[in-house]
């Protein structure tokens, strides 16, 4: 079976607000770059193109109404995959396999600034009985938070330094607008969420839309000179229900990497790859990432953190593009986001201290109250 | 490619309201497809929901709501979705699964509660219009489909008794079938005499608002044959999304269902889709659609499909039977379940398990197919024993 490879991506936005552009004119912005990087042309040369989003996001229902036009894809296989966008990668990399099509175009965008209310909607994403009455994302989070760092021994300056690890990753990154310099003080002296979770432990809400183009082996070599391989992929679930979960460890992220690895025929994850893109939402989401894909384990997690394993310059670079923390929190775009970060700095366009980075994991949480989770292994 | 077979199918009652929630309902229908074949839970690599809008059940991420009725727990899970078409695209979805190897048995469950939303679920549907340009008109999808029904009765000069005929078969048919939500003998009087709610569209050329669910399992050839002396094969998928300008077009034809329906018989190897498909559960939400998907899917010529039904060619005894489930009108139409139950349909035809709703003549081939959005989507779905 044919390998696939991704050979353009695009972006645009990736900003508190973008009053200037609807999310049709940042879709149609973020696809011309990928069609321009890749050399396509979306008439003619895209078999399937594939769009993450959810219609509360968008404040419209039956919302894949809307996507066609801007991306090119007027009276062509066009779908949504309610899901985040590295799902929506995971399937397009399953058409070509699957040798239904050997170019696939994968979309997914944010528009939060148009949400008048992100809490309200996160909340409608309960269980609406015996959930949605009791939790909100804050004290869901704050629950499982407070559950991990108990069973890690882990003090309140442990996320803390991932926050600020992360926010300073994102200064080298033109496209993270939340980075910053902060210490760890400061993160510790943002005002009290739910104890623990602090406003500076929470991604900011971003606009922005991520589009990546596929293709098989054969094209991708016609195409392109660079082209980033796919080598594993995964995507998991755990209970919906919140109350049933282990809070002490990310199931998702566990069971969606061991199926990238097994794919890939990853057998060392700790060693393979040179940098990893991770859901870093409210910082500890990191750190019980990374144990969850066998990186590092719940013994040796705090020791890392502390040494500074995961910085930039360490030797297991995690975030190099600032994570979430830096670049907003783009919902179901999330992974897409990271996926066009990291076949960026595999191409050698990423922090220079990247330069030559050949094995590369991104890895996507869906955000509370979901636990879905999935996992993309790439390579050049 | 790797070649998939459908070896299980299951549904709930089609009713307009359940007491099951979506999950029970999703479980149902689930446990159903897999003790037809003869699997477990366990044995399921991998899951794939469809559902229409959010805004029914007032949930956000509905997916992720349904996932444990569904059987997503600790599983890859996912969901996808382009509207009304989604019924028979959630297969497709879990076609390229098993076609590209990544799983080799995946569970395909389709899920819609509408009661939820009152005082109609219509009102949901005001929410899919382009919230600057249509919203404000106050427009529903009576209006959309009315001004489709219309136009495609000006061009091809067709009859309101005509497509009563619709109506009337697909609400006999429906008789048969154990599920049905709205089975009934009626005539064309009947249709022609009931209540016009946007004028063409009386209250009988409509399906209705319904909860339900259905589900169906695909696996490898390998493991098909092993568990199975009589896999279905899917051998053609396709699907197609026009334009969000449906105003810029002539909603006299669907072209884009053409193309769905292209992209399917290429694959499956098919010429004459007339003479080669045997039987066909079309997406029938409003009597005339029937009539409209046969022509998008060149089983009738344009303007050919209101005579192929005034000769009884699509009834259940005839040459080309059309909906011998008594599709949407007659079983009912929750959304995503509605096509779901089209796939299922076209399955226990072709094992012959269709009881008194199997068609007449011997089956080999049919196609299942379902419409959506913005009068926008087409998805098709080939089956072969």
């Amino acid at each position: 079976m044919t390998k696939v490879a991704i050979i353009g991506v695009g972006y645009s936005g990736y900003a508190p607000l973008t009053p200037h552009m609807s999310f049709k004119e940042m879709m149609f912005e973020a696809a011309k770059r990928a069609y321009t990087d890749a050399g396509i042309n979306p008439r003619t040369d895209v078999g399937s193109f594939i769009c993450c989003e959810e219609d509360l996001w968008e404040g419209i229902s039956i919302t894949d109404e809307y996507v066609p036009d801007q991306l090119g894809g007027a009276q062509r296989a066009v779908c949504t995959v309610s899901d985040d966008g590295l799902v929506g990668l995971i399937n397009g990399y399953m058409q070509i396999k699957s040798g239904l099509t050997d170019v696939v175009v994968v979309e997914s965008h944010s528009k939060l600034s148009n949400v008048v209310s992100q809490g309200d909607v996160t909340r409608m994403s309960f269980e609406p009985y015996y959930e949605r009455p009791f939790l909100t994302a804050e004290t869901a989070v704050a629950l499982e938070m407070r559950r991990y760092m108990f069973e890690r021994e882990l003090d309140d300056d442990i996320p803390a330094m991932v926050v600020a690890k992360n926010k300073k990753n994102g200064l080298g990154n033109p496209r993270a607008p939340y980075s910053a310099i902060l210490s760890m003080d400061e993160v510790l002296s943002s005002p009290m969420v739910c104890e623990p979770l602090r406003k500076a432990h929470i991604p900011e809400p971003a606009d922005g839309c991520s589009v990546t183009v596929l293709a098989s082996e054969e094209k991708a070599r016609i195409l392109v000179d660079q082209p980033v391989w796919i080598r594993g992929v995964g995507w998991f679930s755990d209970t919906p229900w919140v109350s049933q979960r282990d809070f002490s460890k990310a199931v998702y992220a566990e069971g969606s990497s061991k199926m990238a690895y097994k794919m890939a025929g990853v057998n060392t994850p700790a060693k393979h790859f040179d940098f990893i893109e991770v859901d870093d939402s409210y910082g500890y989401k990191e750190l019980q990432h990374l144990e969850a894909l066998g990186v590092y384990t719940k013994e040796n997690i705090k020791r890392a953190v502390e040494v500074g394993e995961t910085d930039l310059r360490g030797p297991l670079p995690v975030n190099p593009s600032g994570g979430k923390i830096s670049l907003g929190d783009m919902v179901e775009a999330n992974g897409l986001v990271r996926v066009v970060e990291a076949v960026l700095t595999l191409r050698g366009q990423g922090p220079r201290s990247l330069r030559g980075a050949k094995h590369a994991l991104v890895q996507s949480w869906r955000g509370p109250p979901t636990a879905s989770g999935s996992t993309v292994i790439l390579e050049v | 490619m790797r070649r998939v077979a459908v070896v299980g199918a299951g549904m709930t009652l089609f009713r307009h309201r359940m007491l099951e929630t979506g999950k029970e309902m999703a479980f149902e229908a689930s446990r159903m497809a897999l003790d037809q074949a003869g699997l477990d839970i366990k044995d399921v690599d991998s899951v794939v929901l469809g559902s229409a809008p959010d805004a029914f059940d007032g949930v956000h991420m509905k997916g992720e709501y349904l996932l444990d009725g569904a059987g997503g727990t600790r599983k890859p899970y996912t969901r996808v979705f382009v509207g009304g078409g989604t019924g028979v695209f959630v297969p497709i979805a879990a076609w390229w699964q098993v076609a590209s190897g990544v799983a080799d048995i995946v569970l395909v469950v389709g899920e819609e509660k509408m009661s939820p939303l009152l005082p109609h679920p219509q009102y949901a549907f005001w929410s899919i219009f382009d919230p600057i340009l249509e919203r404000p008109l106050g427009v529903t999808l009576l209006w959309i489909f009315s001004l489709e029904m219309r136009r495609y009765m000006h061009v091809y000069n067709v009859s309101e008794e005509d497509i009563a005929l619709v109506a009337v078969k697909n609400k006999r048919n429906a008789l048969d079938h154990p599920a049905a939500q709205l089975a009934a003998n009626i005539t064309v009087d009947d249709v022609l005499k009931s209540e016009p709610i946007c004028w063409p569209v009386k209250r009988l050329d409509v399906s209705p608002t319904s909860d339900g669910a259905a589900a169906v399992v695909l696996a490898s050839e390998d493991i098909a044959r092993r568990i199975t002396d009589d896999p279905v094969w899917i051998t053609g998928v396709g699907w197609n999304v026009d334009s969000t300008y449906w105003t810029n077009r002539d909603l006299c034809y669907p072209e884009y269902l053409e193309k769905a329906a292209n992209m399917a018989y290429r694959m499956a190897h098919i010429s004459d889709p007339k003479k080669e498909i045997d039987f066909a559960e079309v997406y029938d939400p409003f009597d005339y659609k029937e009539l409209h998907h046969m022509e998008g899917l060149q089983l009738a010529r344009r303007g050919e499909a209101p005579k192929l039904t005034r000769e009884g060619v699509t009834q259940r005894d005839g040459d080309l039977p059309i909906n011998p489930s008594g599709g949407l009108l007659g079983v009912g139409n929750p959304i995503a379940a509605a096509g779901m139950m089209k796939i299922a349909e076209v399955f226990w035809q072709l094992r012959g398990e269709a009881g008194k709703r199997q068609v007449k003549k011997p089956v080999r081939r049919g196609l299942a197919q379902a419409w959506g959005d913005l009068m926008q989507v087409g998805t098709v779905v080939i089956m072969e024993r």
